[in-house]
Formats: structure tokens, sequence, C-alpha cells
């Protein structure tokens, strides 16, 4: 009995944290006069993908979809590589400092990023980076440097220090232990950030907004905000739905096959213990 | 093989406002080639840091370490030509145990038929060759203490330095590895120095042990050397288990004849031969220090009226060993341990014996120095 009021209670929050996205399907697949309709149907009565249809005909979504891979990827592998060379030497050279870095890397990451917005668009402006993937590439790696040097840092602290010095004995020096031991051994912590990493890009509205104004150089997140109805009183609630679909299965099937990697406990066996 | 040399050694920590430590004080010691050298002493002490610079892992603050002819100062680990295991095995988590054994092969760029034969040799020198395509996860304690060691022999290096290697194994594994290393070190006639806490491996594998204390050398010689000849009270109290009974006392010298006498009314009085040795320490306190075996019930005893003094004494606990019995001897002062060949049994506790003590064996400490006197 408790088992099963235990299994309905996760059920339930399931469905709650869900219910948005379901609605969106269920939205996306309906016409426009059955989103319309009241009362509200939960099961559309004719299912259809007319919506997904518009989506790649009436705009160009398929642009919108590899812009944002390009940049969402591009971010995530130039933050986790780099962080990752930082969080090494933070955690482990000897160095003068080293703790005042993480301080202040923590203090940095306390700042909306909303302030830095105008500076930014200056900056842009000028070195004629506008509607270049770029322009949104570097503070997307920016902002999430701080947090992927935090989290790594700990995470490379975890490794035991014994298991670098036998890669010193057996011929390995500074960048390859990083490369060949510490970093394979880091696959939960390096798919984490990742992760995280590639959805804060992914889902990035407000300078993907104004920082690219070209139609084809828009990402996901602006191309759905300037899908536009027939006339200006009419939102396109139906190729909204559909392009929220779209635009959120990547992040899904994104973390379902690192979810494998994260729940992995590689350290195991190193040490004892 | 090879020979290793430290010269005038110090590691010195700089602290920040001028705090330096020095875990290591100018230690000086040759391993000669082929030869099993143990470092041993109370944690803290500074052994595994002496290890650890010879192996490189650790800047040398003052002083040279050769190896063979070579200075090693400045040359990186993997140049030294050394092996070295690690306490906490430190095997590679991500690789199999094959790749494990191999990889050190592989980054000098071995051809792959030599790395195959010489994992498979050291396999089977240690019995590990149905582990190899596992992961170090899915070993036990002792299996991945194997592992280690065999990461070490692949390499086939100069010499092999182990750093508390078995502290983590339980106490059955631990006898069983001893040996083990013990006859891979007859088999493979490998310089290798071996550092332990323990002085029980200290004693049971080392050709010669190095006995260091707070960063200092005190000692080095062979096992039976230091047990019957401490230079001073740290090596006689860190060696045997239970270890050397110190008694405080004084001497006098009385007719030719030297006599100690327990502080306090304690019961343990002793007729030394004069030498003139003593004569400085005539009417000083000294330390009478005595191992368990050497003291035992006088009507067991030897009967030996020239080297055996005996005292009376109360036992307060009774540990029978089966072979063997500890007792915990009242003298008045000081509470003596006696293993006595004689077996005893619980409820002799609280009584009164005669007790001998082995003169041959005893020794006495300048409780100022520290040192021996004789």
């Amino acid at each position: 009995m408790k088992r099963v009021s235990f299994y309905a209670l996760v059920w339930l929050v399931v469905l709650w944290c869900l219910a948005p996205f379901l609605w969106q399907i269920v939205t996306s697949l309906k016409t426009n006069a059955e989103i319309a309709a009241l009362p509200v149907t939960y099961i559309p009565r004719h299912a259809g993908l007319e919506h997904y249809d518009a989506l790649f005909t009436r705009k160009p979504f398929a642009r919108y979809l590899l812009n944002s891979f390009v940049i969402s990827g591009t971010s995530t592998i130039l933050c986790v590589g780099l962080s990752a060379l930082a969080a090494y030497a933070v955690s482990r050279l000897r160095m003068r400092g080293s703790r005042l870095m993480l301080a202040a890397l923590v203090v940095i990451s306390l700042f909306p990023p909303i302030i830095f917005f105008f500076p930014l668009y200056e900056m842009m402006r000028a070195a004629g980076l506008l509607n270049h993937p770029l322009a949104l590439i570097i503070p997307y790696t920016t902002f999430n440097l701080p947090f992927s040097i935090i989290v790594l840092a700990t995470f490379f602290r975890g490794v035991p220090r014994d298991i670098e010095d036998a890669a010193k004995v057996d011929g390995l020096g500074r960048l390859q232990i990083l490369w060949r031991i510490i970093l394979p051994l880091s696959t939960p912590a390096l798919a984490t950030t990742a992760i995280l990493v590639f959805i804060f890009a992914w889902n990035e509205f407000l300078f993907a907004l104004t920082f690219m104004t070209n139609d084809r150089a828009k990402t996901i997140t602006a191309g759905i905000a300037t899908l536009s109805g027939t006339t200006v009183h009419e939102t396109p609630w139906g190729p909204i739905a559909a392009a929220v679909v779209v635009s959120t299965i990547p992040l899904i099937l994104l973390v379902a096959i690192f979810q494998r990697r994260i729940v992995q406990g590689l350290i195991a066996g190193a040490a004892k213990g | 093989m090879a020979k290793v040399s430290l010269q005038h050694v110090y590691k010195i920590y700089r602290g920040e406002k001028g705090g330096d430590v020095t875990a290591v004080h100018d230690v000086n010691f040759e391993v000669a080639d082929r030869e099993f050298v143990v470092l041993v002493g109370p944690s803290g002490c500074g052994k595994s840091t002496t290890l650890r610079m010879v192996a490189g892992l650790e800047q040398i603050s003052e002083g040279d370490i050769y190896i063979d002819e070579l200075r090693v100062n400045d040359v990186a680990p993997k140049d030294r030509d050394i092996a070295m295991v690690f306490q906490n095995y430190a095997l590679y988590p991500h690789m199999s145990v094959y790749d494990n054994l191999a990889f050190g092969l592989k980054l000098r760029k071995f051809p792959k038929a030599e790395i195959k034969k010489r994992v498979t040799d050291a396999a089977g020198i240690l019995g590990i060759e149905k582990l190899l395509e596992r992961k170090p996860r899915a070993l036990s304690g002792g299996q991945r203490q194997r592992v280690a060691v065999g990461r070490a022999i692949v390499r086939r290096p100069k010499v092999f330095l182990f750093d508390e290697p078995l502290s983590n194994l339980d106490a059955k594994m631990r006898v069983q590895m001893r040996a083990e290393i013990t006859k891979l070190h007859q088999r493979l006639q490998a310089t290798m120095i071996y550092v332990t806490h323990d002085q029980v491996e200290a004693m049971t594998m080392g050709d010669r042990i190095v006995v260091m204390n707070n960063g200092v050398v005190q000692q080095i010689d062979t096992p039976l050397k230091l047990y019957n000849e401490p230079t001073n009270l740290f090596v006689a109290g860190f060696l045997g288990s239970p270890s050397m009974n110190f008694v405080n006392g004084t001497l006098k010298i009385d007719n030719g004849a030297i006599e100690f006498t327990e502080l306090q009314g304690g019961a343990i009085k002793l007729r030394l031969e004069a030498s003139e040795h003593f004569r400085e320490f005539s009417g000083k306190p000294v330390l009478l220090g005595i191992r368990p075996e050497d003291i035992e019930l006088a009507q067991f005893a030897a009967t030996n009226e020239r080297s055996t003094s005996s005292f009376p004494a109360i036992v307060d606990i009774v540990e029978p060993m089966g072979a063997e019995t500890n007792l915990y001897l009242q003298t008045g002062a000081h509470t003596v341990v006696c293993r006595s060949q004689k077996a005893l049994e619980h409820r002799e506790a609280g009584r009164r014996f005669q007790f001998d003590i082995n003169l041959e064996k005893a020794h006495l400490f300048d409780p100022a120095t520290g040192a021996r006197i004789v």
C-alpha cells in the first residue's frame, strides 16, 4: 500500500512537471479552430502535422535549428575545454592566488548577464560580429566559464593524487595526464557541465534576439519569437507549439544520451573504498 | 640493476612568513645493488617524503640523490628508470588490468609483441592472468595491489619503490603479500626501497632498515643489529612488540660493581659488571631498557647466577597468547611487560612472583640524550 501511494505521488510530480510540455504537444497537433474552441479538448479531434509543415515552409526553421546547433555546440566545446584546463590548474598546480581566483569566479557568476548587454552589443557591432555566430558563442562561453570551472575543479580534486603520481612515473606529462587520466575519469562532471552549458546556450533568448537581426542568422528561440500570424492581432499558437516541441526534442535526446555517462561512477575501483 | 645513494638530502617546506618546516633532515644512506632497504618510522617522520624524492615526485630542497652514477635531482620521474607502487594502488580506473600493466610500456613505444610478453610474464608471476580483462573496480584489494606491483614489474626498472603498499590490506592479506614481495625480490634480484610504518614488515622484509623519526635518520642496520643494539631510545622502543620496557633508576658504583636501583622504591635492583663506561653516570639517573622476552618467571628462567638478576612483582594482567604469555607486572614504580615462555591462565593475575632479568640483554640509556650507554 505504501509502495502504491509512493509511486502515485511520483507520477503526480512527473505529470505536474511535464504538463506544460504535454499541452504544447497536444496544441501543436490541433487545427487552429480547435485550439480556439471552447470547451477545451485534451485529445485532438483531428490530429495533424500541418503546423510542423508550416514551420519549415513559411519560415527557415531548419536554418534556425542549424544555427542553434552550431552556436550551442561550439560554445559547449569551447567552454568545457577551457574550463577543464583552468580547473586543472586551479585544483592541482601550486599557484599563488588560486583560491582568490575561485572566489572571484563565484562573485563574477553572481552578476546578471543583462548588465553586460549594452557593452557587449557595442563591442560586437564595433567588431562587425553582429549576425555572426561568434557574437553569441563568445558571450555564451564566457558566461558559463565560472560555473564550469568551479564544478570541474571540485571534481578534479576528488581524483586521487596517487593516480597522477603513478602516471608521472609511467611517463606522462602534465597535459597528457589531464587528457589521458583526469578527463576520462571525470566524464560524469564533463557530461553534466556540457549539458548545462548546452541548455543555457540553446535556450538563451535576449542576446540571440538582439545580436542576430538577420533572419538567416537567428537561433531557434529568437526564431520562435518572430513567428507571426496572418494579422497583428492573431497569435499563431499552433506553429509556436510545434516550434517549441521541435526545439525541445534535441535537448531531451542530448540529456538521455549523456545521462548514462553521468550515472556511471567511473572513479570506483581507483583507490580503496 | 642499480644502486641508489642519498647524500645530505633535505626537504624543507617554505612557510609563508619564514615558518619553514624541515620534513627531511640531512638524510644519508646508500642502497646497494639488489638490496632490499626498508624505511620505517611513525607517520610524519619523513620516510614517504624521502621515497618520493627518490621517485622525483618531490623536489629535493638540498643535497643530492644518485641512481647509479647519475645525479637525478633534476631528472623527471619518467626518466629515472624507477617504478613505484602506491599505498592506494593508484590504478587507472578507466583501463583494464592489461592496459594498466601495459600503459608505461606503450608510452615508451615498446613493440606490441614485447608488451604482450612482459604483461603475460608479470601476470603469471603474480597469479593475475585471469583478471587481465577486468577493470580495477571489479578486483579485491589484494588483487588490485598485485596489479599495482605488476605495473612496476613489467617496466623492469633499475629501482623499485614501494610506498606503504600493504597498509590498505586486511591483516591476513598483508602477511601473504609480505611474503610474496620478499619472494619477488629474491626472484627479480632487483634493488628495492620500501616504506612502511609497520615494524613487523620492516623486520621481516628488509636486508637493511633505515629507522627515521622527525625527519632524521636514527639508525641504519640489519634487522637483528637494530633489534639487539639500538643506538637510542627511539629505535629501542620502536622495534619489537610488545615494545621494550624502560625503567627509571639511578646508577651507583659500589665496590667495583655497578648497581642500578629503580626509582621510587621500585623492586628492580641490578648489579652490573663494572666498566669505565659507567663512571660518568655514577649517581645520575639512567633508563634501563629490557625487552619483554628477557624477563622470565624466576622458576622457569635458565639458572645462570651470573647473568640474571631477580626481583619480585605482582602480576596485574595475564594475556595468554598460546605458546607464550604476556604478563603486565607491577614493580612498585613501573608497569613492566614480561613475555614468559610459560603458559599461564588469567586466574594467576594478582599473585606475586619472582622474576629474573637476563642482564646480558639489558640496555642502559642516558635519559638526557636518549643515547644508549651500553
